[in-house]
């Protein structure tokens, strides 16, 4: 699964960075991720896991690092990407 | 709304002399010169106006959200630039109250600001953001000894030679991307302002809002510690959507009841006669009503939000799009009703110097959609409700 992130977030971030090089925990939006892009990693992140985020876990908090992006993706009980 | 307790009663009371008896025989020279609407700022100052929101055990009159968005209200009902400045100034109190740590520099600020009865005006806008309020060039720079200091270009200062203190959105650092934000606090000599352009247009004239390059050199301490895309989402933006959308009703109200008093006096001089002009009045009625409700849920679901614990409410993408289609409707529906006004009142409303003149009305109401332009507001907007869900 956290590969699966880094490729959706280097595919749709357009992060002015590397993502590679960005650890685990770092702050995506720090690193130049607009709530724009973000919107397109959500979408992104939805059709890869075939889940739906709920409208409580729509905010920055949620996809503001891997971390927190892999946390509420296992809390959905996402698996493997679909 | 709200039932409000005795000292908040007293409070709009005082609010209501103030605009009936400074705001109200002022509006018209303050809106004809495009000056300050000094005499409002200083009779509100008068009775602690300015820190109304600051939490009592600061020296502040500690009065409700509500309360102060009743009072942007009354005051747009009199002069839609005193209100306004007034309503602009409570959103940068309201912001550094609600993100307030204790102990901090900040609490101290807001006892000077009570005890001082200090104005703040806030630069949020800058050149070269394409107008949006998330990203930042000017950026906070390490000028030792403990102190930061910036420059930075703004298209338009609301009153910003007027005011005391300057709250000022920044990049965290020098190499921090766009949208990693702060807000910094500058008082009258630590920031020099320097206009830039002239000031000259259709309405909100006495807001005297030119652009200008601030410069500033301030202790790190004056930075809010919560950064600001927390700071926008859950106080910033719905606070300034609620307060402006409450003023902008106070100013079609007012365009309502001088049609409704032409109606009457018309009714009065030829009793028993058919009256199109009232037929208009109870369209207009209707169309008033749409923005009185939508301004009076979006007040409520705000103070419900701002119960969760944590907020947590105010920070999802639902929250974003309902306070943001607030400003929106009511940006689009208050210079509706202005205009419906004017179809009511006819030839003597067009006129400037009429008791029924709702020309100030419709201007003043014409700048709503451009305070944060709307189309920026609805391409946020479509790109939210490609992922949200119960909306």
């Amino acid at each position: 699964m956290p590969d699966a992130i880094r490729t959706i977030i280097q595919e749709h971030g357009r992060m002015p960075v590397d993502v590679s090089t960005l650890p685990d925990d770092a702050d995506l939006y720090a690193a130049g991720m607009t709530s724009h892009a973000s919107v397109n990693v959500m979408l992104a992140l939805e059709d890869a896991f075939d889940i739906e985020f709920p409208d409580h876990m729509l905010k920055r908090s949620v996809f503001e690092s891997f971390a927190e992006i892999r946390a509420a993706l296992e809390e959905l009980g996402a698996g493997a990407p679909a | 709304m709200s039932v409000l307790a005795p000292p908040e009663q007293a409070f709009l009371t005082e609010i209501r002399r103030i605009a009936d008896e400074v705001a109200a025989p002022h509006a018209i020279e303050v809106d004809r010169e495009a000056r300050f609407p000094a005499e409002t700022v200083q009779a509100l100052r008068d009775v602690g106006a300015l820190a109304a929101f600051v939490p009592a055990e600061l020296g502040g009159g500690g009065v409700s959200f509500e309360a102060l968005a009743a009072a942007c209200f009354e005051l747009g009902r009199r002069c839609g630039a005193s209100a306004m400045v007034f309503a602009m100034h409570q959103i940068q109190v309201v912001t550094i109250v609600r993100h307030l740590d204790a102990g901090s520099w900040f609490e101290g600020y807001l006892r000077e600001l009570t005890s001082e009865q200090r104005l703040i005006a806030s630069v949020t806008s800058e050149v070269g953001t394409g107008g949006d309020m998330g990203r930042s060039v000017a950026a906070v720079t390490p000028a030792g000894e403990g102190t930061v200091s910036f420059e930075k270009q703004a298209p338009t200062v609301s009153y910003g030679t007027f005011a005391d203190d300057l709250l000022t959105t920044l990049r965290r650092a020098p190499d921090a991307d766009g949208g990693d934000q702060v807000l910094a606090l500058t008082a009258r000599g630590q920031h020099e302002l320097e206009t830039t352009g002239t000031w000259d247009p259709l309405g909100m004239r006495g807001t005297c809002s030119p652009g200008g390059v601030l410069r500033a050199t301030l202790p790190a301490e004056q930075i809010l510690a919560t950064p600001f895309p927390a700071i926008s989402a859950e106080s910033m933006v719905p606070v300034s959507h609620i307060l402006w959308s409450h003023l902008w009703l106070g100013i079609a109200t007012d365009a309502f009841d001088r049609a409704r008093a032409f109606v009457r006096a018309s009714a009065k001089q030829k009793p028993g006669q058919p009256l199109p002009a009232a037929t208009r009045l109870s369209h207009l009625m209707s169309e008033l009503s749409m923005l009185r409700a939508e301004v009076s849920s979006g007040l409520r679901e705000f103070c419900e939000a701002s119960d969760t614990p944590g907020r947590e409410r105010l920070s999802t993408m639902a929250a974003a799009l309902r306070f943001n289609n607030l400003k929106l409707s009511a940006s689009d529906q208050a210079p509706r009703v202005c205009q419906g006004a004017l179809g009511v009142t006819g030839i003597v409303g067009f006129k400037n110097d009429t008791p029924f003149s709702v020309g100030r009305h419709l201007r003043d109401t014409m700048s709503a959609c451009l305070m944060v332009a709307n189309e920026r507001i609805h391409e946020t907007n479509a790109s939210l409700l490609l992922i949200a869900k119960d909306v």
